[in-house]
């Protein structure tokens, strides 16, 4: 049971990505990609954490915790790259 | 003596948390080799935080974390029916300006972001001076009832907190 | 494994999927900036947070012993969330409004993007 609840949570956060895509393509304002880059980053976290579950492992739980942590300091960068024009002041 | 040896101490605690966090188990070992860490961190960096951060009412604060995490469950249904069954002409959102009470950073950063997790609003920006913040609510048909809420429910809790 | 054990971590995971899919079709379907940035932060916190706890409950019920390092990701993603959206908020206000399409502060003093703060 635990396999098809993975297996529907999975298709869920994969369309959820190529959805976020389609917004990073066309999204008119540079608000609207980082947002969208913010979303993928959630998402792959989650997608790694499921993966774990899926091997009944839990080595991927450090990935997550890097990747969570790389994609917050990244959305404050790019933010602050298009407020200030200039990361580290 | 105790001063110097933990001059944060709410920091220390968070440090030896986070290592039991890491190792993923509670063992006599992770506790010293955490301890260790939570002594000499606070240490190294005590010239990077000159003030120290201070609880008034612990308890009340665990209360409003519980409050804020059933909000957020509460929100997140709200936003996705919101989402998912309302047309796009149908949606009102509204631009806010919450007058604000508080007068401490730390009490006005924990409203912002229980304002930015809970129903339907986000906090966007504070004014220059600190006396008001701009939220923006993704819909609703009666502003200055989201506003009167926001202040009733956090605002007049965090203000006890803080007191 | 127990059967309420799979039942619970099943839903969880369903019920994370779902929030998390809503999300992503909140940014598609809305039609100002501002609007998107709502489905995100709500939708995809909670839908990690499912994922997390259905994580928990697992390696805690496949090991035996308490796996509680989840908390971790948990928190830093309550913690941060409300900073990104604030950040991202004020790319868009700087990048699609002025003054004056935003609402008066109700003092003299202006919003901080606009206005430097007093003077002590």
């Amino acid at each position: 049971m635990i396999t098809i609840a993975l297996a529907f949570a999975f298709l869920c956060f994969a369309v959820g990505l190529a959805i976020t895509l389609w917004r990073i393509i066309v999204g008119p304002s540079s608000a609207d990609r980082i947002l969208a880059l913010d979303t993928m980053v959630i998402n792959v976290i989650a997608m790694i954490l499921l993966y774990g579950i899926w091997l009944g492992t839990d080595v991927y739980f450090e990935a997550a915790l890097l990747i969570a942590m790389v994609g917050f300091v990244s959305t404050v960068a790019y933010c602050r790259f298009i407020l200030r024009g200039d990361i580290i002041e | 003596m105790l001063k110097r040896l933990f001059p944060h101490p709410l920091l220390s605690l968070t440090l030896v948390f986070i290592w039991f966090c890491l190792a993923n188990k509670v063992t006599l070992g992770h506790l010293l080799l955490g301890g260790f860490l939570a002594i000499v961190f606070p240490i190294i960096t005590a010239p990077y935080w000159p003030g120290r951060a201070r609880v008034g009412h612990p308890v009340k604060l665990f209360k409003y974390f519980l409050l804020v995490m059933w909000d957020i469950v509460l929100a997140n249904i709200d936003v996705a029916k919101i989402i998912l069954f309302k047309k796009n002409s149908e949606i009102h959102s509204h631009w806010i300006v919450v007058p604000l009470r508080l007068t401490a950073p730390e009490a006005i950063t924990l409203l912002a972001g229980t304002i930015t997790m809970t129903p339907g609003t986000i906090s966007t920006m504070l004014s220059s001076d600190a006396s008001s913040i701009l939220v923006h609510c993704l819909h609703t048909d009666d502003p200055d009832g989201v506003r009167d809420e926001i202040k009733s429910r956090y605002e007049d809790r965090l203000l006890e907190i803080f007191a | 494994m127990n059967i309420i054990v799979e039942i619970v971590v099943s839903l969880l995971l369903i019920g994370s999927g779902i929030f998390a899919l809503t999300g992503a079709i909140g940014l598609v379907k809305l039609e100002d900036c501002i609007q998107r940035l709502h489905a995100p932060t709500k939708a995809a916190t909670l839908g990690v947070g499912g994922v997390l706890v259905a994580s928990s409950v697992y390696f805690t019920m496949k090991s035996g012993a308490l796996s509680f390092h989840e908390i971790l990701i948990a928190l830093f993603i309550l913690l941060t969330a409300p900073i990104t959206a604030n950040f991202i908020s004020k790319v868009y206000i700087e990048g699609a409004k002025s003054r004056e399409d935003l609402p008066q502060t109700g003092t003299q003093h202006g919003w901080a993007i606009y206005d430097d703060p007093p003077r002590k």
